[in-house]
């Protein structure tokens, strides 16, 4: 063996930065820089993932010490199976829609330079994975801080919109806040490790051997708990994302729903199954119920948008939710010693963080593709592109039928295995967990089928019908690069979906190294043919005989009853005698979710304002008429809006210390300087 | 009588008035809710006859004879002849929406469950399991007259209260000592009346029904 | 794996598509008698979709692939679903690849297609049509999983042969809680197959329809093929509701003699199934759209009770 799967991804690593460097060589010539730059991007993920799937494969575990950084910290670097399994998601999407984006970002050819964008774009995919194979407090924080720097000149990317440097103002607001949180997480921790003084309790090895209070480990936990949740988008510290995610450049969204918000999740699982190690049950129960509130709510919320990636963003925040109840599930069945269960519930939650990976990746890069064709974002404009985008639109369709969970997508397989661990809870000790988490159960199935109605209206208003807008643009499709890109990663949906076995099998070492258990002893018994997490007879599903059996019947009822081929004929739509019909009488993305807006309406606060403007003196015959809607979220008011405003209320008084005379601010000083002397006599 | 096959009825019967509590916080209708509160009355006789049965306790059978008479017959007729002669039979007003309400309902029941499972481990009884069924009828026709604003459909909820409390001491210990049963009927019965006598004032004073009308007798400051 | 479970499954699968229709048809006869009218036999429907089959297609201009596919991925999802239901035997070699999350999930991608399909053409009633079956479907999924989880506690399985195995050599007679979730289930299912007060099948009155909006450019073959998976769809749920609940008469094994009596015991249950839905079809008023929100949320209500019972009691 020549080399080691850490050597591998350390050189991909090294290779993005190799292109940081190199990239503003090619600055005169913009398409060569996008054809070169993303090629070798692509070339460094394809690195990166073969070492993240060997360390999984394997089990195996490398470290390394680089001595860099500051003297007495060298920054040590680590793979183990975790690692590898999110290296693999960050690198197999980060592969698909950096091929993507040698299309999509010519798109800017003529309009901007583009090189910032791609010097961002490296340090960002760099910051992700060292932030992964990172193995000391220091080392994970700096490549936390690259990777939250760049994204945030990646989301300013098109700063003359006043809305870019707003979602992006807000992004980094909201980041910074999660990293002090992280920061004091990982102070305690490493505090605790070997005392105050000394700074050798910073590796994350000297947080594995240490032995934590309770209290100091809640204190750590909850803190790199919020730190983590506020980047991960978890309801309530999620509204940066709704802002940030839709005005990145779309190959940037892609990555950044796809996988940047996995670290987050990354960083839970590493936090509290390896280095703190032991917990009691209620922080599962913690991590469970904002997993279900981000799931029902964010869900809710996608529904209500028209902003087409503005709905994206806000369905993976529900994603996030569905990721964070298998987790959470993990840890309230790991603090009761069940460790089958446990192991179940994390395999649910980390095949559900890989299958949104894909899916999100693929829904936001055919997005793209829509925005580059028509350059419309909103919804209530678009309408009838199915027939001018012929690969988008099937492409785009795979991805809403893999999130709306329905078989045989992979979507399906990680809800399937969710409710498997939330059938399973009925063996917990505690009667009230016994009762309450099959309730989880059905906020989970609430959301399923609301996001199934979600996706059926960003399909169906985008593609579907005809277009709504005052004139169509010269819609064309997006080019072979772009293609690939989708068509990759709607093939990684399906086989995810329809071979879990394998996948499973492949990621079984991760449970057993965190809880000490595998699931797939069980999965496995009966055949890659079968997914049968806990026994056969308990429950089974098996992908291929699915697909193949939906495949099989839909052919053989097309064969056997497509009676008299050749006689169809084509017809204008019916109009009911009308004939006036024209586009703007569809139903709009606002009337589609009337209904579910109608029911769920008091978890938001909406305007609704119809204003008629009667012909002359008749008023049951309207001239004209306008619909305001206006939906806000809740949690603006209840939790932002009093920071905020607090904020500026003692910078407001703060304020007054300014005098703009240099007398005042030496007696700040001297003020300061003896007030200083005093405590420290 | 199999002793399994007894408990299993009795689980049932506790099952029904568990289900007729939550129809009488969604239903609208007074004639509904009376209707539902006399079945409700009968679930409980029938238990109360079948534990004593089971139990061997012969008291019993003239509780939940009493029950029938009482809450299955005499009361809702009154309640009946009441909502006639007061014309109240409209829907009914509440405080808080109706998924609402039974939202707060399941968690009173997990909350009851949570709070009798010590119990129910420690009691040998065939009834012991619908110790918490009888709780969590007590919290919602406590419930229910939290969330309803209507002066009839409150004392109902206070009939429902009554009801679990008896449920409960059937379920817990067999029943009580006669003599406390037949004075807590007694009361029940008197109770209903005063409160009748009362409605017809309150109706004369205020022209309505409305709790909320109370609300004007305080002082004001 | 043995041959004749094969040949068992298959057996179901034409009793499935054979027999749906007149189901349909048995429930329409006694609609008719218990309105006083005289009604048009029990062989109607199968004369309806020869009419149907026989009938050029009439496609809108702007009609796409998904328009066109939608036909047979839904008469193929639900002929697949009867491949998994347990109607004469539970020994069924396509059972275990899919439990009965799958079943829901199988109904979810019929529905997924034919609401995209309802908004193909861009006209108001398609559109309609999906955002409320859309939000119907919403709201029922959880209730109906809630209601099925509550059976699958009992049995400890999500596999429905499982269950019905379970529920069969049950030693429980009252079990309230499967007394709660079959209550649940009937309220599920009427609004799942679109059945009076949630929709009614018979109606083309633009403001009560929803299934039928989505589905109103539909002509020909395709419109043969929906409504046949219509029809197989409601048989479906009547299947299911049957294995669940009474499983009485089902076959635990493959031979002869038990699956003919099997098939016997099945046409008897759908027979009173069929008097019981035209009570209730009779009994009742199309309700508002917006009255659903508690006609199911009652049904969520009492699949909760279910399983909080079933903790509690049993």
């Amino acid at each position: 063996m020549i080399f080691t799967p850490l050597e591998i991804i350390s050189f991909s690593v090294l290779l993005l930065f190799l292109s940081v460097l190199f990239v503003p060589l090619l600055k005169g010539n913009q398409r060569l820089l996008i054809n070169v730059s993303f090629m070798l991007i692509s070339l460094a993920s394809l690195l990166g993932l073969a070492g993240g799937i060997w360390a999984v494969g394997g089990g195996i575990t490398n470290k390394l010490v680089l001595p860099l950084g500051l003297s007495d910290l060298p920054f040590h670097l680590r793979v183990d199976p975790l690692a590898g399994f999110f290296l693999t998601v960050i690198c197999l999407l980060s592969f698909f829609v950096s091929l993507y984006s040698i299309g999509y970002v010519k798109g800017y050819l003529g309009r901007r330079p583009v090189t910032s964008l791609i010097v961002f774009y490296c340090l960002f995919l760099a910051g992700m994975m060292m932030v992964v194979i990172a193995d000391d407090a220091l080392f994970f924080l700096i490549s936390w801080e690259v990777m939250a720097a760049a994204s945030y000149f990646l989301v300013m990317f098109e700063d003359e919109n006043i809305e870019n440097r707003k979602a992006a103002f807000l992004y980094m607001i909201i980041a910074h806040i999660g990293a002090i949180a992280i920061l004091l997480s990982f102070g305690i921790m490493a505090g605790l490790t070997t005392g105050f003084e000394s700074f050798s309790g910073y590796t994350f090895d000297a947080m594995r051997q240490a032995e934590f209070p309770l209290k100091w480990a809640t204190a750590a936990f909850l803190l790199a708990f919020f730190g983590f949740a506020a980047k991960a988008g978890v309801i309530p510290l999620h509204v940066w994302l709704p802002e940030a995610h839709p005005v990145a450049p779309s190959n940037v969204s892609a990555l950044m729903s796809g996988v940047m918000l996995k670290t987050a999740i990354y960083g839970i699982i590493r936090v509290t199954f390896d280095l703190l190690g032991s917990f009691p049950w209620w922080w599962g129960a913690i991590v469970l119920i904002l997993g279900l509130i981000s799931a029902v709510m964010g869900v809710l919320f996608a529904l209500m948008q028209s902003d087409l990636k503005r709905l994206l963003a806000y369905s993976s925040v529900e994603n996030i939710g569905i990721i964070l109840i298998g987790i959470g599930a993990s840890m309230i069945f790991t603090s009761f010693q069940m460790p089958l269960l446990a192991a179940l519930a994390l395999i649910a939650g980390l095949y559900h963080t890989m299958n949104h990976a894909m899916f999100k990746g693929l829904l936001f890069m055919g997005a793209g593709a829509v925005l580059h064709a028509t350059g419309e974002r909103n919804m209530e404009e678009m309408g009838g592109l199915i027939h001018r985008m012929k690969w988008t639109a099937p492409l785009f369709l795979i991805g809403c039928v893999s999130i709306s969970a329905l078989p045989p997508f992979n979507g399906f397989v990680s809800e399937w295995l969710t409710f498997q661990a939330f059938l399973l809870s009925p063996a917990l000790p505690s009667p009230m967990l016994k009762l309450l988490i099959p309730l989880g159960a059905a906020l989970l199935a609430l959301t399923a089928a609301l996001s199934a109605a979600c996706f059926v209206k960003a399909f169906g208003i985008t593609f579907m019908g005809h277009w709504r807008g005052a004139s169509m643009p010269r819609v064309h499709e997006a080019d072979w690069p772009m293609r690939s890109g989708m068509i990759l990663a709607s093939h990684a949906c399906l086989l995810l979906g329809v071979l879990p076995t394998f996948f499973i099998d492949w990621m079984d070492i991760i449970p057993q190294q965190l809880i000490g258990t595998k699931i797939g002893a069980s999965s496995g018994a009966y055949g890659w043919l079968w997914l049968t997490p806990i026994a056969p007879e308990r429950a089974s599903y098996s992908g291929p005989i699915v697909f193949l059996g939906i495949l099989f019947v839909v052919i053989a009822v097309y064969l056997l009853l497509h009676v008299r081929p050749g006689n169809i004929q084509r017809a204008p739509i019916w109009d009911c005698g009308f004939a006036k019909l024209n586009e703007r009488m569809q139903y709009s993305s606002a009337s589609f979710s009337m209904p579910i807006r109608r029911i769920f309406g008091f978890l938001f606060k909406i305007k609704e304002e119809v204003k008629l403007t009667p012909c002359g003196t008749h008023k049951p015959f309207p001239k004209r008429l306008n619909y305001h809607l206006k939906i806000r979220d809740r949690f603006w008011g209840w939790l932002y809006k009093p920071i905020v405003d607090s904020s500026f209320w003692v910078a407001r008084h703060v304020g007054k210390l300014q005098q703009g005379r240099i007398q005042a601010y030496l007696i700040y000083s001297f003020i300061t300087i003896i007030i200083l002397l005093l405590f420290s006599r | 009588m199999d002793i399994n096959i007894a408990s299993q009825i009795t689980s049932f019967l506790a099952a029904l008035v568990l289900l007729t509590a939550f129809a009488m916080l969604a239903q609208r209708r007074m004639y509904g809710l009376v209707n539902l509160f006399a079945w409700q009355g009968l679930f409980l006789s029938i238990n109360t006859a079948i534990v004593g049965f089971v139990a061997g306790k012969h008291h019993l059978y003239i509780s939940s004879v009493l029950t029938l008479s009482l809450k299955v017959i005499l009361l809702p007729y009154i309640l009946h002849v009441l909502i006639r002669r007061l014309k109240v039979h409209k829907e009914v007003e509440m405080v808080v929406n109706i998924p609402m309400t039974m939202l707060i309902g399941i968690a009173l029941v997990i909350f009851s469950y949570h709070l009798t499972a010590p119990v129910m481990e420690l009691s040998t009884l065939v009834t012991r399991s619908t110790l918490a069924v009888a709780l969590a009828t007590v919290m919602i026709g406590l419930l229910m007259m939290i969330t309803r604003r209507h002066a009839v459909t409150q004392i109902i909820g206070f009939l429902a209260m009554e009801n679990g409390l008896f449920f409960a001491a059937t379920s817990a210990t067999y029943g009580m000592p006669l003599v406390v049963e037949l004075g807590v009927a007694l009361d029940i019965l008197i109770a209903a009346f005063i409160f009748g006598i009362f409605f017809f004032h309150i109706n004369t004073t205020f022209d309505s029904l409305d709790v909320d009308q109370m609300a004007r007798l305080k002082e004001e400051d | 794996m043995k041959l004749y479970t094969f040949v068992t499954e298959f057996l179901q699968l034409i009793i499935l598509i054979g027999i749906a229709p007149a189901f349909t048809g048995w429930v329409r006869m006694l609609k008719c008698w218990s309105q006083g009218r005289t009604s048009a036999g029990l062989f109607q429907p199968y004369r309806d979709l020869d009419k149907l089959f026989s009938k050029d297609v009439l496609l809108a201009d702007n009609a796409t692939w998904i328009f066109r596919f939608t036909p047979y991925l839904v008469f193929g999802t639900a002929v697949l679903a009867g491949g998994i239901i347990p109607m004469l035997t539970v020994d069924l070699p396509i059972a275990y690849a899919a439990d009965v999350i799958v079943l829901v999930a199988l109904f979810a991608i019929a529905r997924f297609f034919t609401a995209l399909a309802g908004m193909d053409m861009g006209t108001a009633f398609g559109g309609m049509g999906s955002s409320r079956e859309m939000t119907i479907a919403s709201l029922a999924e959880p209730a109906m999983l809630m209601a099925i989880f509550t059976v699958s506690l009992a049995s400890k399985s999500t596999s429905l042969s499982q269950m019905v195995h379970v529920i069969y050599s049950g030693q429980y007679v009252f079990r309230p809680s499967i007394a709660f979730a079959l209550i649940a289930f009937i309220l599920i299912a009427l609004a799942e197959t679109g059945r009076i007060p949630v929709d009614n099948p018979a109606t083309h009155l633009e403001l009560t329809m929803i299934h039928e909006a989505m589905i109103l450019e539909y002509s020909g073959r395709h419109l043969a093929l929906i409504e046949w998976a219509g029809m197989m769809k409601l048989f479906l749920f009547v299947m299911l509701g049957i294995a669940v609940f009474a499983p009485w008469g089902i076959a635990s094994s493959g031979d002869f003699i038990p699956i003919l009596s099997a098939f016997f015991f099945m046409l008897l249950k759908l027979g009173i199934i069929g008097i019981g839905l035209v009570l209730i079809e009779t009994g009742l008023a199309k309700m508002r759209i917006f009255r659903m929100t508690e006609f199911l949320g009652s049904a969520f209500l009492l699949a909760t009770l279910g399983m909080l019972s079933f903790f509690i009691l049993e």
